[in-house]
């Protein structure tokens, strides 16, 4: 029994990994296929600027200030307050600030996508803009896609950059560091090869949660119940892949640190 | 493009043979074949979950049948590129059983939608005018710049209706018009299928199982049972049948 189980789990998890991969080929097609469009797009990135702004904001904060505030006394026990900054900054840029935001992204952008998606699967939204001639695939899928995968690397800058401030603001909680004095100290072990990688693998994690929101909620099975299925599954697996993609990352980050210093 | 006139000598525009779909090897369609002239309504009755509107998906493509021949305009639809169905697409209207209108968009972006995305007509004005004229057809101007979930059920079709129509489709296909509605709502509907049958000149299909709406819209009846049409002819003549197993979908009713 135990066997047969494990051979379901095994064939519905090639079954999936195949119809993502056989999607992701299909979102690649009609990527460079006209008509392109623009005006979806802009609509797209707007809206996931927007609805993940005030989430992030305050995610982003409260880390700065919360892992500043953590590290003080452990670093105080050193003598090197004065490379909490330092520590704080590179911390965020490479590691915390991109994975925290994607998963936000995954949360809020990815399960919004599923679940409209899937809907319009149930409503036949998407049938009907099959049979009046407009590509669904590149109308609601390409935007979406391109929109969290340009989206997602502004908002982490955009997180790294209130973490800062977070972070600033912990500092300044007890005793008093002028702001150019912070920021000198925080940019300072902050190097290229640290900001590269960390930028390049944002842009993945944005075509991660885009492509499977739209892959999940393009095949929603019917009913409510399906759309809540497909929104469901977008979070948990876009989550999961986030950090499969960021273990993979650090290992090659690595690698670029070794020949590049 | 798809060259409409050079088919149509026959006067037929759809033709089907032998078309066969199993679902999960499950046989909803065995052996259905089918004729339809220019400007004919169709109406094709049965059961619910027999494979109605897997007939009628097939004819545009959204379901791939498993065999058989199938063709509109006097080209195969199994054969066509992506390219060719879109054009296809363009020219065979479907109206859908839950009406499917774009829920984030208002009745004017969903009756333009199909204008500008398949670029026929760029020009706004064109486009306005042409949104005013289907909105009138379906007798509903006032609902321009209304948010699909402010219509009623019967809004909602009409609203669907014309985002079809705003393309001059040659055929329309109906899934189910009136179901859903109350009897006043769909003689309403249906009244609008024959004057639409009438001004434009299009040939449709129309499932139902809505007696009312079959008696008012069809010039031609069909029976879908167990994959296959088990009778053919008029709402009189079905109805009047010396089969007693054709005579006992009208007396339900």
């Amino acid at each position: 029994m135990q066997n047969s189980s494990d051979s379901d789990g095994l064939n519905k998890f090639l079954i999936e990994l195949g119809g993502l991969s056989r999607f992701t080929v299909q979102f690649f097609r009609e990527l460079f296929r006209p008509p392109y469009e623009h005006k979806e797009f802009l609509k797209q990135a707007y809206q996931i600027g927007l609805s993940t702004l005030p989430l992030i904001s305050i995610t982003a904060f409260i880390m700065g200030l919360v892992l500043t505030l953590q590290s003080k006394p452990v670093m105080a026990e050193f003598g090197a307050e004065s490379w909490l900054p330092g520590m704080v900054s590179v911390s965020i840029v490479r590691e915390i600030g991109p994975v925290i935001t994607a998963l936000i992204c995954a949360g809020k952008i990815g399960s919004g996508i599923g679940a409209e998606l899937g809907s319009m699967r149930v409503t036949e939204q998407i049938d009907a803009m099959d049979v009046s001639g407009t590509n669904p695939m590149n109308y609601l899928v390409v935007t979406r896609v391109l929109a969290t995968t340009f989206m997602i690397p502004i908002l982490v800058f955009y997180a790294d950059a209130v973490s800062f401030y977070g972070s600033y603001l912990a500092v300044n909680l007890q005793g008093f560091t002028s702001f150019p004095l912070f920021m000198s100290l925080a940019f300072d072990p902050l190097h290229f090869y640290d900001l590269i990688p960390a930028t390049i693998k944002t842009f993945f994690f944005g075509f991660a949660i885009g492509i499977i929101g739209c892959y999940k909620g393009y095949y929603s099975e019917k009913g409510t119940e399906g759309v809540g299925r497909a929104a469901n599954s977008a979070v948990v697996i876009s989550s999961l892949v986030i950090f499969i993609m960021d273990l993979i990352a650090v290992q090659l980050a690595d690698l670029l640190n070794i020949f590049m210093r | 493009m798809i060259d409409i006139e050079q088919h149509t000598s026959d006067d037929y525009v759809i033709e089907i043979a032998n078309l066969k779909k199993t679902f999960n090897g499950k046989p909803v369609l065995k052996d259905i074949s089918l004729k339809i002239k220019r400007s004919e309504n169709v109406v094709v009755l049965g059961k619910s979950g027999i494979g109605k509107s897997v007939l009628i998906k097939c004819i545009v493509g959204l379901i791939q049948p498993d065999s058989g021949s199938l063709k509109v305009f006097g080209k195969d639809v199994l054969d066509m590129n992506s390219r060719d169905l879109n054009d296809l697409r363009t020219k065979v209207g479907f109206i859908f059983q839950g009406n499917a209108l774009y829920d984030s968009m208002t009745v004017r972006e969903n009756l333009e939608f199909p204008l500008r995305r398949n670029k026929i007509i760029k020009d706004t004005k064109l486009i306005n005018e042409l949104i005013l004229d289907v909105l009138d057809n379906v007798g509903l101007l006032e609902a321009i710049d209304k948010m699909p979930s402010e219509l009623s059920g019967g809004m909602k079709k009409r609203i669907g209706l014309a985002r079809t129509l705003i393309l001059k489709p040659e055929i329309i296909l109906y899934d189910e018009p009136t179901t859903g509605l109350d009897p006043l709502t769909s003689r309403e509907i249906s009244n609008l299928i024959v004057k639409i049958q009438k001004k434009y000149n299009a040939t449709s299909i129309i499932i139902t199982h809505d007696l009312n709406c079959a008696k008012i819209t069809s010039n031609r009846m069909l029976i879908l049972h167990d994959g296959i049409f088990k009778a053919k002819g008029s709402f009189d003549e079905l109805k009047n049948s010396d089969n007693k197993w054709v005579r006992s979908f009208f007396e339900m009713a």
